[in-house]
């Protein structure tokens, strides 16, 4: 079935429609990798990293740490062969953009991975695609064999002299391997569980060389930033989080789908001006505004831009961009047992708290479902996400621990219905 | 040997990528899967004897994974994504229906080997529910009568 093209667009998804901006041909009549020819013969590596940190792009995976900065953590004088990775494991339920990226735009990211390989000095790129993605996948590995027929890639990438290959990786099927090191302990063909760190990856990274990891929308912005600049990317998005990125809005809206829009839009514009709010008439519950890992907000606090210098005021945060609506039916309690399964059934087995806390997160959410959980429960879900958080190798933990935090601290009332009524008081929500 | 010579040059050129070995041990694992169905114990022998591994350390990798089988499957892998944007959009009650079509529950096949029916986290169709994953082919904005239609029509 074919994808859908966004709804909204912006510089990253504009030429979605057209199915040859997918071909190395129709990406070059849209002016394709004329910014990596400008930073592979007119630009030094240092003056590239300086402009991307100018433009203020933010890792657009989940954590939005700085890219240029990022770049700049890899060594300069090493031996060493040193490695990009893209991370193209999207998996965060709730998000589908890297998807879109992958299948309609594989040479804006390649473009853009290949000025990041200039910048950072790595002879080898390794995106690591979700097993899932197969077709993306597919999609990308053409696109990497016609850029490598035309020189772009490979030995004298653009006649530059500078020599990059870009692998294509399939994972198979875990949601932990979107998670950096865990990302580099499959990639290595190992169980996808998360190293310590320090140390971290610019030093020890895949193949134990020093590595960089980028998202694929990061990477996919990269072109733009350096065809028109720094001030370009600052004059999108707000002051602290420039430029645009696609949300993916799903669940209880008429218009689900992507939408490309600046950083800083506000949640309820994306909701109801974009999506068409919620069907039939019924009224919105909770949104949460950035993959299933971020903590839900109430109908009454959508008016908040969408940039994580005002998503953190709310105890929340942007993510992956991935907006999921719920409507006044939706059993708040349910949704919890659905997020608390897919924690359980997905941490790596690690750490105790995360692998021991998400098994009894979920049984203490079902058990309140059934109407068999008492008021001390909603204390135990709170005291166990409190033990979990902050305390294990990487971020999974927290990611299981601040929804549950975030649905108690919005929709208390739900799971006291529970408990007072001893059974589910929403009989027409989502069916478990 | 279980594993085809054609299979093996392709397991070799996917580890020529890597700067080392095992990188490609997860693209052996797919190409191998891909020719016997699921991963045996015997498989991971032979894959190990490739990578100059010991059988667990295959194993291992096997098991950690969704997407690999250590048993036989059905002919046809019909995982229906019961995500949370998923469940709002009603694929749990669509899964139920299906079992229910199939007489067999989710992660179960069917008596005559024809379809392996499982429920899948995220699959990043979030904005398609429900959808569901045959043989690795997308199939979006589903309904009841959508996606037995797909069913019947697997052989």
């Amino acid at each position: 079935m074919g994808l859908k093209v966004p709804y909204v667009t912006g510089y990253l998804t504009e030429h979605f429609a057209d199915d040859a901006f997918g071909t190395l041909a129709g990406y070059e009549r849209r002016g394709g990798y004329q910014a990596a020819r400008k930073a592979l013969r007119e630009m030094t590596p240092e003056q590239v990293i300086e402009l991307v940190k100018a433009s203020g792009l933010q890792g657009r995976g989940g954590a939005g740490f700085p890219t240029g900065m990022k770049w700049s953590f890899m060594p300069k004088d090493t031996p060493k062969p040193k490695y990009l990775v893209c991370n193209a494991d999207e998996s965060e339920p709730g998000s589908f953009k890297d998807r879109i990226l992958l299948e309609r735009g594989p040479h804006q990211m390649l473009e853009g991975i290949l000025i990041g390989a200039w910048a950072t000095g790595a002879s080898k790129t390794f995106v690591y695609v979700r097993g899932e993605y197969a077709r993306p996948a597919a999609e990308l590995q053409r696109a990497v064999d016609e850029a490598t027929a035309k020189g772009y890639l490979g030995r004298n990438a653009m006649g530059s002299g500078f020599q990059h290959d870009v692998v294509v990786v399939l994972g198979a099927g875990a949601y932990i391997c979107g998670e950096e090191t865990g990302l580099l302990e499959s990639l290595e063909g190992k169980k996808g569980q998360p190293r310590k760190k320090p140390p971290f990856p610019a030093e020890y990274g895949a193949f134990g060389m020093p590595t960089t990891v980028n998202n694929v929308e990061t990477f996919s912005h990269v072109p733009h930033v350096v065809a028109k600049g720094a001030d370009w990317f600052r004059s999108l998005g707000t002051e602290k989080s420039p430029g645009t990125t696609i949300f993916g809005v799903s669940g209880h809206v008429v218009r689900p789908g992507l939408y490309e829009l600046p950083l800083g839009t506000r949640l309820d514009e994306i909701v109801f001006e974009h999506a068409g709010g919620v069907p039939d008439g019924r009224k919105i519950k909770g949104v949460i505004p950035g993959g299933m890992s971020m903590p839900i907000l109430p109908a009454g606090q959508l008016d908040v831009p969408m940039a994580n210098e005002f998503l953190r005021e709310r105890k929340t945060m942007l993510g992956t961009g991935g907006v999921m609506v719920m409507d006044e039916t939706t059993c708040m309690v349910r949704a919890g047992c659905v997020i608390t399964w897919f924690f359980r059934d997905e941490s790596c087995g690690q750490c105790t708290q995360c692998r021991e806390g998400t098994g009894w997160l979920h049984k203490i959410m079902q058990r309140i479902e059934r109407g068999a959980g008492s008021r001390e429960d909603l204390d135990i879900l709170l005291d166990v996400a409190g033990k979990m958080e902050g305390q294990t190798i990487c971020a999974f933990a927290d990611a299981a621990a601040w929804p549950v935090q975030g649905l108690l601290r919005h929709f208390r009332e739900d799971f006291e219905a529970h408990v007072r009524e001893r059974k589910c008081p929403f009989p027409s929500s989502f069916e478990l | 040997m279980v594993i085809s010579g054609e299979t093996r040059a392709r397991i070799e050129s996917e580890i020529a990528k890597y700067p080392q070995k095992r990188g490609a041990l997860l693209a052996a694992l797919h190409l191998a899967q891909r020719e016997l169905g699921h991963i045996s114990l015997e498989t991971a022998r032979e894959v190990a004897g490739l990578f100059d591994l010991q059988p667990v350390d295959v194993m291992e990798v096997v098991t950690f994974y969704n997407m690999f089988y250590d048993r036989p499957q059905g002919r046809h892998h019909v995982y229906v994504c019961t995500n949370l944007p998923c469940s709002l959009r009603g694929a749990r009650s669509l899964l139920k229906q299906l079992e229910a079509h199939l007489g067999v529950e989710a992660g179960e096949t069917t008596p005559d080997g024809r379809i392996t029916l499982g429920h899948e986290e995220c699959l990043g169709a979030c904005a398609y529910a429900p959808m569901m994953r045959v043989d690795g082919v997308y199939h979006e904005d589903l309904d009841l009568a959508k996606a037995k239609q797909i069913l019947d029509g697997l052989k």
